[in-house]
């Protein structure tokens, strides 16, 4: 097992983690022996070139994905997720880059879609009947206590903005993550003032004393939420920084590999790092 | 406003698009009616005449219902034309029986797409005192409609058989058999006769082939090369319509066996005669498409002037077509057939 | 703003969002111009005959807005209720009783849609390319089944369906129009109440999305295949009552006129948005159609222009609206 920088572990346990997954498509090695921890109530950057592996590895975290070695652990029990129904059971909730709503069903019926409530008693026993009434209730607390101005619950979600999908899918994530968020670019499609609405949101979050992992390009939104950074290189974890600690410049240095981290814990240069894709190799580099 | 959303502006549009639609076609209806002019209510003592082909693209009921829309509006009656939308549409032609009767017609002519299929709708129509004649093809029972105006199809048949026949002279026959859709009274009876009038048994050896084609040009001819493969020395071929027969004759002349082959055919459409003419096949049986359609509109006209019904079978003919008459069989040429062909 | 918007959730409302509207107010349209300008069309009689002539088409519609609702199509529709109507026949015909019979045809229809489906889901074809085949297969073995027969029907629970009734001694009913109305209602209520029923909606909408919401999308189409074929099932039952004959020339438009009921009820063929009461409206715009041009004199070959431009303009609507949300 190579952790070339596990620096001074944090005392909490964390509530998510994996150790040397490993996942190829064909000749393509998206996930390279990675490892990943998540602390109690923190909100985690995830950082990294296109083509780095960090959807892959997000994607292997949220069940979306089955990777090929390696072990992921909730709590520090070791799972094996084999769909994302999996991982929601663990109260992993996923906010995907598509958002993975259904465009022509109301806001109600997307925060509750494949977890839908049937009425109680016979009515929903025996005629199946959904408690749409309650969803659009339990819809509308939730909206409202993160902020998430919509019109009306029962309106399609195809009538929303971007920023507001984004709003109600994280709302769903919110709603049913008892564990975890993960956040995929959430605001890679979005303007400056709903950027902001969603940095928001996750501050939320996080005041609830849920952690979020957030995967984000945008550095100064990086910078400005996350109480760490995880940087994804090549299909693997090659640091994980705080913040405060480190200037945006050291950490775009680590995402191309002109930094790293040495022995000792310090950034040093490296001279002749120019790729920074993911490995593409016939032999597989799995440990 | 934003509320007022696109499924209500999609309402409006789709009912906008429909009316404009219905005055689409409301134009085609007055152009229709000012060609059969001076329609009006029932007080006028017009007939109205409902016809129910079985399709609408097939030229024998091309000519069919043309000849009947003309002879209507010579006789000042008035005439929709309904069709199935295939061969064997019996839902359509029930559908649109039902369509005729609750429009009030006096008389409805019919070929039934299938000799049972639509007896329900035909009792209902006639229930109501409308007369109901079967063109062309015959219901099962035959007193299910007043009467009925068709080609004796067992007679054409044996017309057919009985020239192939003749034409072999001294030959050992060799058939091959192109019918037309499994089950179809038509095609059951020109097939009989056919062997009726050739004299042979359903299940004589010297029987080679049949195949169904529907009485489809490609069909025939794919299903006529099938045949040709594992037949030998084939010397007759019967078929159930010209289309077939067309397809026949490609396959043979590929093989280059056409010269030896006696074709035969039925129907008298005027591309048929034509190929009679010049040499495709041997033969073919005229029917009168037109006869059917004018007795038909006759005896509806008469029925509502006089009340009298037509009753039984009314054999409307049929003429052997060929250039080269054989003895004991009585045939017409073709200029003749040209002149009395139709489609 | 936002709080009083969400407070208002009224008729109104319903009457947006309910995508039957748009075909129910062309229905209305259409009705009311025939009853204007023909005599006899606006009857008792008469409206008890569209409901009936719409019956056949319109249970086979039922089935295919389940399939059209998914993403996908059905062409085989029509062709495996046929074979429905063979077996049935067949069967009573060769003495086996009518119970039986009856249930054995249904249960092929089912098979039929089973085997679509578990093409579909476990081969990931288009269900187009799949139902083409299906069409094809299953048309040949309707006539090898029938050996270029046809097979009339005498028996009275085959054609139970066809029955008719009178309420109030004036309205001509059948039994076959109460199944449709069952079925067409219990579909509705599955659709839009249940949580299966949001997740079809789901799977047509976006399969992806779907599958990442944690919907078991494969398990979803093949319900709905297999509910799609009872659905057929009940349409060859419908038809015998309808035509007391299994013919297995019939209905060789039937899937491409399920289709236009289906477009006509503002059902996309996108997927994921319309509804099963849009198609029974759609059912009853064509038979409408049909029958008010042929009281009004107009010829078969114009009424197929009429029932052409509509299904165009429906899409075009569809389409409109559509490019209008964006």
């Amino acid at each position: 097992m190579s952790d070339p920088d596990g620096r001074d572990a944090p005392a909490p346990d964390p509530v998510l983690s994996a150790r040397g997954l490993v996942k190829r498509f064909g000749r393509v090695t998206a996930i390279d022996g990675a490892d990943f921890d998540l602390l109690p109530g923190e909100v985690l950057a995830v950082v990294g070139d296109n083509g780095a592996g960090k959807s892959s590895l997000i994607k292997a975290l949220s069940g979306a994905l089955t990777p090929d070695a390696g072990e992921v652990r909730v709590a520090g029990r070791p799972v094996r997720f084999h769909g994302p129904l999996d991982a929601r059971r663990h109260g992993i909730e996923t906010v995907y880059q598509d958002l993975a709503l259904a465009p022509a069903q109301d806001v109600a019926s997307n925060l509750f879609l494949g977890r839908e409530r049937r009425r109680p008693g016979l009515l929903g026993r025996v005629f199946r009947l959904l408690d749409t009434r309650g969803m659009r209730a339990e819809a509308e607390r939730v909206l409202d206590e993160l902020g998430i101005g919509v019109r009306s619950t029962s309106q399609p979600v195809e009538t929303l903005s971007g920023g507001q999908r984004q709003g109600v899918a994280v709302a769903r994530a919110a709603a049913f993550g008892t564990r975890v968020v993960i956040m995929d670019e959430p605001t890679a499609a979005l303007g400056v003032a709903e950027s902001a609405r969603v940095l928001d949101l996750i501050d939320r979050l996080r005041a609830r004393g849920l952690p979020v992992v957030l995967i984000s390009h945008n550095m100064p939104h990086v910078f400005d939420i996350a109480d760490r950074v995880h940087v994804h290189r090549l299909g693997r974890r090659v640091a994980v920084v705080s913040p405060a600690e480190r200037t945006m410049n050291e950490v775009v240095g680590l995402i191309t590999g002109a930094l790293r981290v040495g022995a000792d814990g310090a950034l040093e240069e490296v001279r002749d790092a120019v790729r920074t894709g993911v490995t593409r190799t016939g032999g597989g580099t799995a440990e | 406003m934003g509320r007022r959303g696109p499924l209500g502006r999609s309402g409006r549009g789709v009912a906008v698009l429909l009316a404009g639609a219905l005055a689409v076609v409301g134009a085609a209806c007055t152009s229709q009616r000012t060609a059969t002019p001076g329609v009006g209510g029932k007080a006028d003592g017009r007939t109205r005449i409902g016809l129910v082909t079985k399709t609408d693209s097939n030229p024998f009921f091309v000519a069919l219902r043309e000849a009947a829309k003309a002879r209507a509006a010579a006789d000042g009656a008035e005439l929709v034309a309904l069709a199935g939308k295939f061969d064997g549409d019996n839902d359509g032609q029930v559908a649109a029986l039902e369509n005729l009767v609750q429009q009030g017609v006096d008389a409805i002519l019919v070929t039934p797409n299938n000799s049972s299929g639509i007896l329900g709708a035909i009792r209902h129509a006639r229930d109501r005192g409308i007369l109901v004649v079967a063109l062309d093809t015959e219901t099962s029972p035959r007193d299910a409609v007043d009467a009925t105006f068709a080609t004796d199809n067992v007679e054409a048949g044996r017309s057919q058989g009985r020239y192939v026949r003749a034409a072999l002279a001294e030959r050992d026959p060799r058939l091959l058999m192109l019918d037309g859709t499994p089950g179809g009274t038509v095609d059951e009876q020109r097939h009989r006769g056919f062997l009726d009038g050739f004299g042979l048994g359903e299940n004589d050896p010297r029987v080679l082939g049949r195949q169904p084609t529907n009485g489809d040009q490609s069909r025939a001819q794919q299903a006529m090369e099938n045949l040709l493969q594992r037949a030998n020395g084939v010397n007759a071929v019967y078929t159930l319509n010209e289309p077939a027969a067309r397809g026949a004759h490609s396959a043979l002349q590929a093989r280059g066996v056409a010269g030896q082959v006696v074709v035969g055919s039925v129907d008298g459409g005027c591309q048929g005669v034509r190929d009679v003419r010049e040499g495709r096949y041997a033969v073919t049986v005229m029917q009168f498409p037109r006869r059917m359609a004018e007795e038909g509109v006759r005896a509806a006209v008469e029925f509502t002037r006089t009340g009298t019904r037509p009753s039984g079978f009314v054999d409307t003919g049929s003429a052997v077509v060929t250039d080269r008459p054989v003895p004991g069989v009585d045939s017409r040429d073709t200029a003749w057939a040209l002149a009395n062909c139709w489609g | 703003m936002t709080t009083t918007a969400l407070r208002r959730t009224g008729v109104g409302e319903f009457v947006l969002r309910t995508p039957a509207v748009g075909p129910t107010i062309a229905l209305v349209v259409a009705v009311a111009l025939f009853s204007l300008t023909t005599d006899t069309f606006l009857d008792v009689d008469n409206l008890s005959l569209v409901v009936q002539q719409s019956l056949v088409v319109g249970t086979l519609a039922l089935g295919q807005t389940l399939v059209i609702l998914t993403g996908g199509i059905d062409l085989a529709n029509a062709a495996a209720c046929v074979l429905g109507t063979l077996l049935m026949a067949r069967l009573v015909a060769d003495g086996v009783a009518a119970p039986l019979a009856l249930l054995a045809g249904i249960a092929v229809v089912v098979a039929v849609g089973a085997t679509t489906g578990g093409v579909v889901t476990a081969l990931g074809l288009p269900p187009f390319i799949v139902t083409l085949g299906v069409l094809a297969i299953v048309t040949a073995a309707s006539r090898i089944y029938a050996g270029g027969q046809s097979f009339p029907v005498t028996d009275g629970l085959l054609g139970l369906l066809g029955t008719r009734q009178y309420l109030f001694g004036q309205i001509e009913l059948t039994i076959g129009m109460g199944v449709a109305l069952g079925m067409y209602l219990l579909l509705w209520y599955s659709l839009t109440r249940t949580a299966w029923g949001r997740h079809v909606y789901a799977v047509g909408n976006d399969s992806e999305a779907a599958r990442l919401s944690g919907i078991h999308v494969r398990r979803t189409l093949l319900s709905v295949y297999v509910v799609a074929g009872l659905v057929y099932g009940v349409a060859a039952w419908q038809a015998l009552g309808r035509v007391p004959n299994a013919d297995p020339n019939a209905f060789q438009t039937g899937n491409l006129d399920s289709v236009t009921a289906v477009v006509l009820g503002g059902t996309s063929l996108f997927g994921g948005r319309g509804s099963v009461l849009g198609t029974l409206v759609g059912a009853l715009i064509v038979a409408v159609l049909r029958s008010g041009l042929t009281q009004a004199g107009i010829d078969n070959l114009y009424q197929d222009v009429a029932t052409g431009v509509l299904v165009i303009a429906a899409v075009a609507v569809d389409r409109f609206a559509r490019r209008r949300q964006r």
